[in-house]
């Protein structure tokens, strides 16, 4: 960098948003390196993935993309026990999605509507969960499972990735309800409504979009997570544990592609909801 | 079409009383407006006749029906917010329907009365757009509309025009007077503006620290009021207090002498602005004129009689100017006379 220090020193221009151009200089490199750290990797996995095993491993290298391909994919989810385990992570998925908007939409309806005693201990409370260690919890789980007749199935893995999504469906459901007037509410109880007809006249259509997001923002907490997925289960595996077994031991093109399969809905999922989690985090967004 | 009637209620938010035992009775098919300032209780009265909130004691009867324990929704009455609260997802036509929908009207029934309720707003031309295409205006219309279309017995408002600027208020402000005329629906309507309560209600209920001041029709209210307060709050310019010492049945103030109501030693005179004239020089009140203020339909006097702040309002044509001391005539029958030790008006015999 060539900018002096005195330049950085002066005062902005007070000409509305635009920045002296020696700070915008400063700050698109930084967006540039940001972005470059976070994308070239995911560029090069999907390289990996698509380019099969002669792309893999060429060299030297080429960073554009040449003779790509589905059928390293393909091959990839023709292996035994993928299909299965990608099944296994849908269902887990999908029991997650549902469990945690079911359980956390109304806490999260009740910390926006009503003030109540130890309302802000609870909401320290339900971040905690995600401070306990899972690692400790780990074998007592794997006990109770097994007696309860959970062990090795994708809804007991469900449970689990639950209890990690829980924290953020009631804190993202919170600031979305806390955005719908309660106005609203009361104009339709005036109207001819019961609480609860309401709820799903009114509040309902207005959430469902933040109500979307919080059901993806699960989808991928189950989707990614490994620890207790890989733990509960032994041939029920979800995707990500069972890749985490398998891909040691495959070739590099393999290994691309599963990794690609992981990463994509995680990035997906992030575009989709950005909005809502800038919200949450107290972030204006535009 | 019901009455209502207020009895006794309380309501306490922790230890703060919001509303102290207020009593109302709102006779069927009148408007009453309940004015006073921020913080006065007359949003929660408000909320508290549509059952938003609960009160802590005091019972609302609505045409002869306690409704004291029941919803909102069980209590026949419509409600327009000051947030409009019209419902983004739905079209205009929704909206107003919305209502009807709740009662399961017929389909042909709705599409009439809707029809109905948006001609009177003068709404039809956007009945198929969305809330957030229309100005706060239009939307405060469908929100007046969809109260309007249910025929409801009772309709509450919660300062409905205050979201909106000073032009489209007057405007909206003499549509509703015809449009509420014409349903004949009681009415209940929140203000803290005073040429609103004035212009559009039978009755006008001044509410301060959670009581009521004083309820009569607005020419009561304005020429004779109750206490201090609401001679003080209503009119512009406001009141103007001058204290007097009365000794002997009589009462000097400047070189006059005014028969006193009350033998009391602290008294107040309330003199509204038009009520004085002015008087030949040398002859009545002595004012001495500190600021004139041209307001173009009169002129704005502010200065003092016996060294207290008075305002005084004379024609536009009239030759005074700062600086000088000037006589003024009152009408002694248009004087409220005030306790000063308590703030309540004098009844004169």
């Amino acid at each position: 960098m060539t900018v002096s220090a005195s330049e950085l020193r002066e005062p902005a221009p007070s000409r509305g948003l635009t920045l002296p151009s020696a700070r915008r200089l400063l700050l698109w490199t930084g967006l540039a390196v940001l972005l470059a750290w976070v994308l070239v990797p995911i560029y090069f996995v999907a390289l990996g993935a698509f380019g099969g095993r002669l792309g893999v491993f060429r060299w030297p290298k080429s960073i554009w993309p040449t003779d790509l391909s589905l059928a390293p994919m393909l091959q990839f989810l023709a292996i035994e026990g993928v299909f299965n385990a990608l099944i296994n992570s849908l269902i887990a998925a999908g029991s997650t999605v549902l469990l945690s908007v079911a359980l956390g939409a109304p806490a999260g309806y009740a910390l926006a509507r009503y003030t109540f005693p130890g309302q802000n201990v609870y909401r320290l409370l339900v971040l905690l969960t995600r401070a306990f260690p899972l690692a400790i919890l780990a074998l007592p789980l794997t006990v109770s499972f097994i007696r309860m007749g959970l062990y090795d199935t994708p809804f007991g893995v469900s449970l689990i990735h639950t209890v990690l999504a829980l924290p953020f469906a009631v804190l993202v459901t919170q600031s979305l309800f806390m955005g719908i007037p309660r106005e609203y509410e009361e104009a339709a109880w005036v109207f001819g409504c019961t609480r609860f007809q309401a709820f799903l006249k009114v509040v309902l259509p207005l959430a469902l979009p933040g109500l979307a997001a919080t059901a993806i923002f699960a989808f991928v907490i189950s989707w990614n997570e490994v620890f207790a997925a890989s733990i509960l289960t032994v041939r029920e595996r979800t995707l990500t544990a069972y890749l985490l077994k398998i891909l040691s031991e495959s070739p590099l093109h393999y290994r691309f592609a599963g990794g690609f399969i992981l990463i994509l809905p995680s990035v997906l999922f992030i575009f989709a909801i950005r909005k809502y989690l800038f919200a949450v985090w107290g972030i204006a967004s535009k | 079409m019901a009455d209502i009637v207020i009895d006794r209620v309380v309501k306490e938010f922790g230890s703060f009383r919001a509303l102290k035992e207020v009593s109302l009775n709102a006779r069927d098919g009148e408007f009453v407006a309940l004015l006073g300032p921020s913080g006065c209780g007359k949003t929660t009265l408000l909320r508290i006749i549509a059952g938003l909130e609960t009160q802590n004691s005091g019972r609302v009867v609505i045409g002869g029906r306690d409704v004291s324990e029941l919803p909102p929704r069980k209590r026949g009455l419509a409600m327009v917010f000051q947030n409009y609260a019209v419902f983004p997802h739905m079209t205009v036509f929704e909206n107003v329907a919305f209502g009807l929908r709740m009662q399961k009207t017929s389909e042909a029934e709705v599409k009439r009365k809707v029809g109905r309720s948006a001609a009177l707003l003068h709404i039809e031309s956007y009945l198929d757009r969305y809330p957030a295409k229309l100005s706060g205006g239009q939307r405060q219309r469908v929100a007046v509309a969809r109260a309007l279309a249910v025929e409801p017995a009772v309709l509450l408002m919660d300062e409905p025009l205050s979201n909106l600027d000073a032009l489209l208020r007057l405007e909206l402000r003499t549509e509703l007077k015809a449009v509420l005329r014409e349903a004949g629906t009681t009415t209940i309507y929140v203000t803290h503006d005073q040429t609103e309560a004035m212009g559009l209600a039978d009755r006008i209920a001044v509410m301060y620290g959670g009581k009521i001041e004083q309820i009569g029709t607005p020419l009561e209210v304005y020429a004779t009021p109750g206490t201090r307060f609401v001679g003080g709050f209503l009119g512009s310019p406001p009141m103007n207090f001058i204290r007097v010492a009365c000794s002997e049945g009589a009462a000097r103030i400047g070189n006059i002498t005014l028969p006193c109501p009350v033998a009391s030693s602290e008294m107040e005179i309330g003199l509204r602005a038009e009520d004085a004239s002015l008087a030949p020089i040398g002859s009545g009140i002595g004012f001495d004129v500190r600021v004139v203020e041209p307001m173009g339909s009169h002129l704005l006097l502010t200065g003092s009689i016996d060294g207290q702040l008075t305002r005084i309002v004379v024609p536009p044509t009239a030759k005074v100017a700062a600086g000088e001391r000037v006589g003024l005539t009152v009408d002694p029958s248009r004087l409220t006379w005030i306790d000063g030790a308590t703030g309540r008006a004098v009844v004169r015999a």
